[in-house]
């Protein structure tokens, strides 16, 4: 199993779902997405190259730029990628069910 | 492994039904959401102003493990106790714009109840991409667990 082609792998880092998530709004270059965080340049480099690897990214080459697309495409190809979301709430209303359980009203 | 919470999202529509039983009464449910220091704990978040009641409204903040502060308010149109909320919902300062939801509460037993939450955004658009994206900072937790199950797998 090569994890650094998983695209749930790509997705389990904090940084890379932040790239996504700025680049599903616009298509834009690297040194656009790099200025978006305080990592260094090389190390968001580096995730571009995973997210790319794993077809998340698409590059594509505009003039002198090479522009990086979000490709929802892929993303539909996760699994149910309702899942997350549903896992999401699932974890919250758990978690809600267990405070109230123990819950002693205060007078 | 459970799977209590069920998400309804049909293809081509702008809204998402989120459905739960629970194992508590009906006023506890409730309550859940009313009050402040409860909420702050099931969901994660730091509640800067929640008025429970019609034409109330809400604050939330929420600091994820990186540092980054993230707010979320809304207004309340409607607010029966152990019934009904109907309130908007925004997520400040990204591109899902501001939902709709409908929350309503009801008994199934004593001791148990449930939840309907009916979330409508304003385009399908929208709505696709809050279940697409990777994206709320709550789905951190279901990637991290994603993480722990693949990193077994090592």
């Amino acid at each position: 199993m090569n994890l650094r082609r998983d695209v749930f792998q790509a997705i389990a880092d904090p940084t890379r779902r932040a790239i996504l998530v700025l680049v599903a709004s616009q298509s834009m270059t690297a040194g656009a997405i790099a200025s978006n965080f305080d990592t260094a340049r090389p190390t968001v480099s580096k995730h571009l190259a995973i997210l790319t690897e794993c077809e998340l990214l698409e590059q594509e080459q505009n003039g002198r730029e090479v522009y990086y697309h979000f490709n929802a495409k892929k993303m539909k190809e996760i699994a149910d990628f309702i899942e997350p979301f549903r896992k999401f709430w699932d974890d919250r209303f758990n978690k809600l069910e267990s405070i109230m359980s123990k819950y002693k009203p205060k007078k | 492994m459970e799977r209590k919470t069920k998400i309804n999202a049909e293809e081509g529509k702008q809204e998402i039904l989120i459905t739960r039983e629970f194992d508590l009464p009906l006023d506890l449910l409730f309550r859940a959401y009313v009050e402040a220091e409860i909420v702050e704990q099931w969901m994660g978040t730091k509640v800067l102003k929640l008025e429970s009641k019609k034409h109330g409204s809400y604050q939330f903040e929420t600091t994820d493990p990186q540092g980054n502060k993230y707010r979320f308010n809304g207004v309340i149109h409607d607010f029966i106790a152990d019934n009904k909320i109907t309130r908007t919902f925004e997520f400040e300062s990204t591109p899902l714009g501001i939902q709709l939801e409908f929350l309503n509460f009801e008994k199934v037993t004593d001791d148990t109840s449930r939840l309907a939450m009916r979330v409508i955004y304003e385009s399908v658009a929208q709505r696709d991409q809050q279940l697409k994206m990777p994206f709320a900072q709550g789905l951190n937790m279901a990637h991290n667990r994603l993480e722990e199950v693949v990193s077994k797998l090592k």
